[in-house]
């Protein structure tokens, strides 16, 4: 018999004859927060990542190209901003090992948590958000979703092979409780609320009324006080 | 900003220079202290138990010596303390809380009774999805079955995440044997690994050292400066020493906390995306996972991620929550499904619901006993509350003193975010054991003579009153000696002036 047969045919030896149903699991969405965006703000500083104001006016990308002013290398997967490392070059991701800067738009945001879900393809190589010293990320504001049960039914999960939820940056406390940012992953993590440009939009329209709430509670990052 | 009540104040650092701030708040995401802790003196860091073979431990001895070195014990004690503290915050902001806990505890029940079905179905879908899935019975299979793959690959070396399961299975030293480097990840888990010392929390590895432990592992072993334990300094230092082994590797490999039969995903948490760079620069990834981590749908692994981080560290997710559901590009993926006792574990009445488990530690946390006599004092693969009824499983024989490592005040069972009742399950352990003749012999003894005693109410009432008397009037050395384990490290009871009996007996006895 197979290791694989014998384990099945001991569980099934052992298995407790019991009538134990499956229960259905609320959403837990009421009432919403008045503000998804400022949730999310304020979760994702709890949890050690840095929110970018966006600027009033003129160059929104302004406090991005700040950041990676003084960066050898910046590796850029997004179009509204250039790097100089073309990641669709790279033959292994050991290649991205000298990164200072990775900059990745997250498919969508969790405000319960303050977390933001990359995909391999928002990645392209799923290596580079975790060699690079530091990550910044574009995220629509209105792809933020109120928590983890509306989180998980969105596509990523059944569509692509890797999903990961980022809830600020690489973090360790495993030497007398003192925290560390830059464990062994990046060393911080920025997020710059930028509305995805028409066209390159990947958003997905979930049915249930919480689309509505969603775009009323979400103004446009340049409304944003911060 | 002073958050909750500190056990051992004397360990408040003078200073905050540690500290991380982000908008004038100081942070303490990811297992942070939540106020800054300094230990004073130095002090040797105690062994953990001592391991004779098949031989009981004695958890009571190495306990002894943990609470011998104060330094260390206030220190392990105050930070559990806190991540309790900081977990009961957490608990307190949701107020689904104990909603969120009957559904997990549900899921898994339903899970569990229905195991085969789920497992099948998940290796379906993760076959589907371009994953190879083994099977193993017990460790030896494991890691025979990761051994082969490791081979056929030509891989010599392996950078793998923290899991309590590859620990179980005595993993890595079999591949050492094996000639196969494994280098640990995580940074907790690192310096056990070099420290050649096994993890003593599921959570937080090397919660029992102090950073001058640390500084003296990794002066020894990574070359760092010998009187420097600033620990910005200790970890950035590990990163830096980890950085080109993680880069050359030739294979990866994980645990999983959870995976969903739905999809073929398997679901990894951890705060330094350790897991994320072990799955993701090397091409071949191999991820071993209990049987029991299977879960039906995505919608009920949400439930689960509420809950975990929250109850292990208070903090409302981990950094990092990593979702495999296949092989990226050009990689390859191999999944080891492990049995090693759960299946038969799933047939004790009394016991199967320990399976719920999530190895969140909150048990840990907040267990009086664990707080204050270590992880290493259990001298098993999982120690503290849920260790106590998870051990026996394995060992009868080697883990028969543990459940009685116990106060039985129900606390854990109070924490565990999936409802296993684990105090009761202690006590029927202990019941099991006695059963089973696993007991040491004083306890058996004394269990005997108390049998006696109390089956005899005349000379029950008789003992009591002369060991009272007795307890008021022996010298020290008479109630404090080595068989009386009441009198370890605590005060026995002042005696009562008069019995219960004697004071019923001269003011209603009368009357009846």
């Amino acid at each position: 018999m197979s290791s694989r047969d014998d384990i099945l045919a001991s569980i099934r030896a052992n298995r407790p004859q019991l009538e134990r149903s499956l229960p259905a699991v609320p959403l837990f969405d009421d009432p919403p927060p008045p503000s998804l965006l400022a949730a999310f703000k304020e979760n994702l500083e709890l949890m050690g990542g840095i929110f970018l104001d966006p600027p009033e006016s003129g160059d929104v990308l302004a406090p991005v190209r700040a950041k990676i002013a003084d960066a050898k290398v910046v590796c850029s997967t997004v179009p509204e901003i250039a790097g100089n490392r073309d990641i669709r070059a790279i033959a292994a991701p050991r290649e991205l090992a000298d990164v200072d800067f990775a900059i990745a738009r997250a498919s969508f945001a969790v405000a319960e948590t303050g977390s933001v879900l990359f995909d391999d393809k928002d990645l392209q190589v799923n290596a580079v958000a975790y060699l690079a010293q530091h990550l910044i990320v574009l995220l629509d504001p209105a792809d933020i979703v109120i928590n983890l049960h509306h989180a998980y039914r969105r596509p990523e999960f059944r569509d692509r092979h890797y999903a990961c939820f980022h809830s600020g940056p690489s973090a360790t406390a495993d030497i007398e409780g003192v925290l560390i940012h830059g464990a062994q992953g990046v060393r911080s993590l920025s997020l710059l609320p930028l509305a995805r440009t028409s066209g390159a939009s990947t958003a997905w329209a979930p049915a249930g009324p919480e689309q509505a709430e969603r775009s009323e509670a979400c103004p446009r990052p340049s409304h944003r006080d911060g | 900003m002073s958050n909750g009540k500190v056990l051992h104040p004397e360990l408040l650092a003078p200073d905050d220079h540690d500290s991380i701030y982000r908008r004038g708040r100081r942070l303490d995401h990811a297992g942070g202290a939540s106020q800054p802790l300094r230990a004073s003196t130095l002090e040797k860091q105690p062994r953990g138990a001592k391991v004779h073979g098949n031989r009981p431990i004695d958890q009571a001895e190495a306990a002894a010596r943990f609470i011998a070195a104060p330094e260390h014990e206030k220190m392990h004690d105050e930070r559990l303390w806190d991540l309790r503290q900081k977990r009961d915050r957490q608990m307190h902001g949701i107020p689904e809380w104990e909603e969120l806990r009957a559904l997990a505890s549900a899921i898994k029940e339903h899970t569990l009774t229905h195991l085969d079905d789920y497992l099948e179905q998940f290796e379906t879908n993760a076959r589907a999805n371009g994953t190879h899935v083994h099977w193993a019975r017990d460790a030896a299979d494991h890691n025979r079955i990761v051994h082969d793959i490791l081979r056929d690959h030509g891989a010599r070396t392996l950078i793998k995440s923290k899991s309590m399961l590859t620990e179980e299975c005595g993993f890595r030293a079999y591949m050492a044997a094996a000639g196969i480097e494994v280098i640990e990840t995580d940074l907790g888990e690192r310096i056990q690994q070099l420290d050649n010392e096994d993890p003593s929390h599921v959570v937080v590895p090397a919660v029992h050292k102090l950073r001058t432990d640390v500084a003296e592992v990794f002066a020894r072993t990574i070359g760092t400066d010998p009187d420097n334990s600033d620990v910005h300094y200790l970890a950035e230092s590990e990163r830096e020493s980890n950085r080109p082994l993680i880069l050359a590797a030739d294979a990866g490999m994980t645990g999983a906390n959870f995976a969903v039969a739905e999809t073929g995903t398997f679901v990894v948490c951890t705060n330094e995306g350790n897991a994320d760079l072990s799955a993701n620069v090397p091409k071949l990834h191999i991820a071993s996972i209990g049987i029991e981590k299977v879960i039906p749908h995505l919608e009920h692994l949400a439930v689960f991620v509420r809950l975990l981080s929250r109850s292990a560290l208070g903090s409302p997710i981990t950094q990092y929550t990593s979702h495999f559901r296949g092989p990226r590009e050009g990689g390859e993926m191999h999944i080891v499904l492990v049995d090693n006792g759960r299946s038969e574990r799933l047939g004790l009445e009394e016991f199967w619901t320990s399976l719920k488990c999530i190895r969140c530690g909150a048990c840990m946390n907040t267990c009086p006993v664990y707080r204050r006599s270590g992880g290493l004092s259990y001298g098993a693969t999982y120690s503290g509350p849920i260790g106590l009824i998870i051990d026996p499983t394995f060992n009868a024989r080697k883990y028969s003193n543990l459940p009685f490592s116990s106060t039985l005040n129900g606390s854990c069972s109070n924490v565990c975010p999936v409802k296993i009742n684990i105090h009761e399950q202690i006590y029927a352990w202990r019941r099991e054991l006695v059963k089973q003749h696993e007991t040491p012999f004083v306890k058996k003894a004394a269990m005997k003579a108390a049998g006696e005693l109390l089956s005899h109410p005349a000379a029950y009432r008789a003992a009591i009153a002369t060991a009272d008397f007795a307890l008021a009037h022996l010298p020290r050395f008479v109630i404090y000696n080595g068989l009386n384990a009441w009198g370890k490290h605590r005060e026995v009871p002042h005696p009562p002036k008069q019995t219960f009996h004697s004071w019923h007996q001269s003011n209603r006895g009368e009357k009846t």
